[in-house]
């Protein structure tokens, strides 16, 4: 008989969140519709909108401003980041019913390392859907300054990574797939319609009539503003966005890392507390 | 009964992660699992009531009861799954409300729902088990050909565990359970959905396991199942009705079991008991009756009422007499589900 304690098997926090990650990954690629769901939709997004409402867009002062294209391309990308955090935590909610989860809540390893995992997982597989996306922006008559390319994707990353974690925190009691949905239509799908990515954010004018002033605040105080309008500003810095809110490009990155950063942490305070699933 | 309400507040998993407290320290090395005052409540529903239970080292230990009598709650409490509420448990030594870490890295867990990534192969799935519990490299590579070996799943190593049918893939969950080679391997309900033929394989397993040193407890309905265990603990309505190897609790019930089959069980349970003082129970249309010298009252029982047997049978009690004699009611898990 084996001894008590003889053999303490504990497992690097960091390498099982690797673990967890990859494992995203591998499923990611074996379930093709996820693929398709997430790319494809943005892309049609994108290019339906882009060619319905160009004729009506405008923008900028002179002929700087940009297309309705153009201006959508940021808009869509972070589209695509938020539909992969969505397939991200409704699959939080799979592990649970599958029971897969049930298997990782009995290891040896501390709930962050679980979350990171998680939320790794799913930033990465967004990185790399947007990157494909980014292949797009080719056929833009932008001047993307490819030197930028680290920062555009340490930003896409990094709004990923806030994402991601919020999903987590609205996914993680959840016990259906069909309550996650009621989220996704009243709380992420309205952050993003907000961010400035669909439609600009329009300026305070002092003077300015009263719902364009709701607006204008509602969009400042919505952290995917900033992130949309960093990854504008990074993919095409030379076009003109006068006549809306255009936040610094310092405060994009301030706000989206602190955005990354109180989503994880609530993420992980939510992973400690047991779901009701857990006692089914 | 001791009733302690101590520590009440779950461990918090993830912020310590190893312990340098000793042991409990009255607790024997020889003891797997021990119970005192054990209570577990769903909101205002009582599942677990007062449990007094000792498990030793080396047993296969069975936890048997109907679906609702409280043992995938002892389960999920003993598998660090949810946190403890009333009254004080120790698992492999450790506290179960304060070393759950210690607790886990030392434990197999096998759940009823399979934990198993059906989109991952059978071999990542253990790898990733393998991980979680901090082996890696060539060590963990060398573990998991070993155990899918010995599970006869060397074959299917590659195959997604979506395309394995039931019974493989609870090979693979056990397997996986035992990557870190765990000292006490818990299992829920590992024979559902199993057919006859990888039911008895599971069983080769679990007691080859079983020699190999490792403590195997398990929670079943099946009552045929708990009877393969060293010793059994039955669990009615979140108590314990009975505990004990199972000869012993048969032999509990006293003598011989003797079933009656009739036309009309209701009248002649009363018959018998009016002209024998026999306790004659009456279920689902048979007559059950516990007696010693049970071959004498067969003979006295036939004669006393001709034509109105259909057939008798003598038998040695089984676990469902235990049960019967305990609870006063008929076990309904067996025929739920299976």
């Amino acid at each position: 008989m084996a001894s008590t304690g003889s053999r303490p098997a504990i497992a690097s926090p960091l390498a099982v969140a690797w673990s967890l990650a990859w494992r995203e990954i591998v499923r990611f690629f074996r379930q093709r519709n996820r693929i398709i769901g997430s790319i494809g939709t943005p892309l049609v997004f994108w290019l339906l909108f882009g060619a319905g409402l160009s004729g009506s867009f405008r923008m900028g002062t002179g002929t700087g401003g940009p297309s309705f294209l153009e201006f959508f391309f940021p808009g869509s990308l972070l589209l695509l980041v938020l539909f992969t955090a969505i397939f991200s935590s409704i699959s939080i909610i799979e592990d649970r019913r599958e029971g897969f989860l049930q298997g990782v809540l009995v290891a040896p390893i501390p709930r962050w390392s679980m979350v990171l995992g998680k939320v790794l997982g799913g930033t990465l597989i967004a990185v790399f859907q947007g990157l494909i996306f980014l292949l797009l922006a080719l056929t833009l008559p932008i001047e993307f300054p490819w030197r930028w390319l680290p920062a555009l994707v340490g930003l896409i990353s990094l709004a990923a990574l806030g994402l991601t974690s919020l999903g987590f925190v609205f996914a993680w009691r959840l016990d259906s797939t069909q309550g996650f949905h009621a989220i996704m239509n009243l709380v992420l799908m309205p952050m993003w319609l907000l961010s400035g990515g669909f439609f600009p954010v329009p300026a305070a004018a002092a003077g300015g009539r009263w719902p364009e002033q709701a607006l204008h605040f509602a969009m400042r105080a919505n952290p995917l503003t900033y992130s949309v309008s960093g990854v504008r500003q990074l993919l095409s810095p030379g076009l003109d966005y006068t006549g809306s809110y255009v936040p610094e490009l310092t405060w994009c990155w301030i706000v989206t890392l602190a955005f990354a950063g109180i989503c994880f942490a609530a993420a992980v305070a939510v992973s400690r507390q047991p779901a009701p699933g857990d006692s089914l | 009964m001791i009733t302690q309400a101590t520590n009440t507040k779950p461990a918090q998993p993830g912020v310590r992660r190893t312990t340098s407290l000793p042991p409990s320290a009255h607790v024997p090395d020889s003891v797997a699992i021990e119970t005192r005052g054990l209570s577990f409540r769903y909101g205002q529903r009582v599942a677990l009531s007062e449990l007094d239970l000792t498990i030793s080292r080396g047993e296969i230990f069975a936890i048997l009861g109907p679906n609702g009598g409280g043992k995938t709650t002892l389960f999920r409490l003993l598998s660090t799954l949810v946190p403890m509420q009333t009254g004080t448990a120790t698992v492999l030594r450790f506290d179960l409300a304060r070393e759950r870490q210690s607790i886990r890295s030392q434990i197999g867990v096998v759940f009823q729902a399979p934990s198993l990534d059906r989109k991952l192969t059978v071999a990542e799935n253990v790898d990733l088990q393998g991980r979680l519990y901090g082996l890696g490299g060539s060590s963990l590579r060398q573990r998991r050909d070993e155990l899918l070996a010995q599970f006869g799943l060397s074959e299917r190593v590659n195959e997604l565990t979506e395309r394995l049918s039931g019974g493989l893939r609870r090979r693979v969950e056990i397997a996986k359970g035992l990557v870190h080679s765990p000292e006490l391997l818990l299992l829920d309900e590992p024979s559902t959905g199993l057919d006859p033929t990888a039911r008895n394989d599971l069983w080769r397993y679990l007691t080859e396991l079983r020699a190999a040193g490792t403590t195997i407890v398990f929670t079943t309905h099946f009552l045929d199942e708990a009877a393969v265990s060293d010793r059994l603990a039955i669990l009615s309505e979140g108590k314990l009705v009975a505990l004990g190897a199972p000869e012993e609790l048969q032999a509990s019930v006293g003598g011989d079991s003797i079933t009656i089959e009739t036309e009309d069980s209701a009248n002649l349970a009363a018959a018998i008991a009016q002209e024998f003082g026999l306790a004659a129970r009456e279920l689902e249309g048979t007559i059950r009756l516990e007696v010693p010298d049970g071959h004498r009252w067969i003979a006295r029982l036939v004669e006393a009422f001709p034509g109105r047997i259909r057939a008798i049978r003598l038998g040695k009690p089984t676990l469902e007499d235990v049960f019967i004699a305990r609870t006063g009611h008929r076990f309904a898990g067996e025929r739920r589900d299976s």
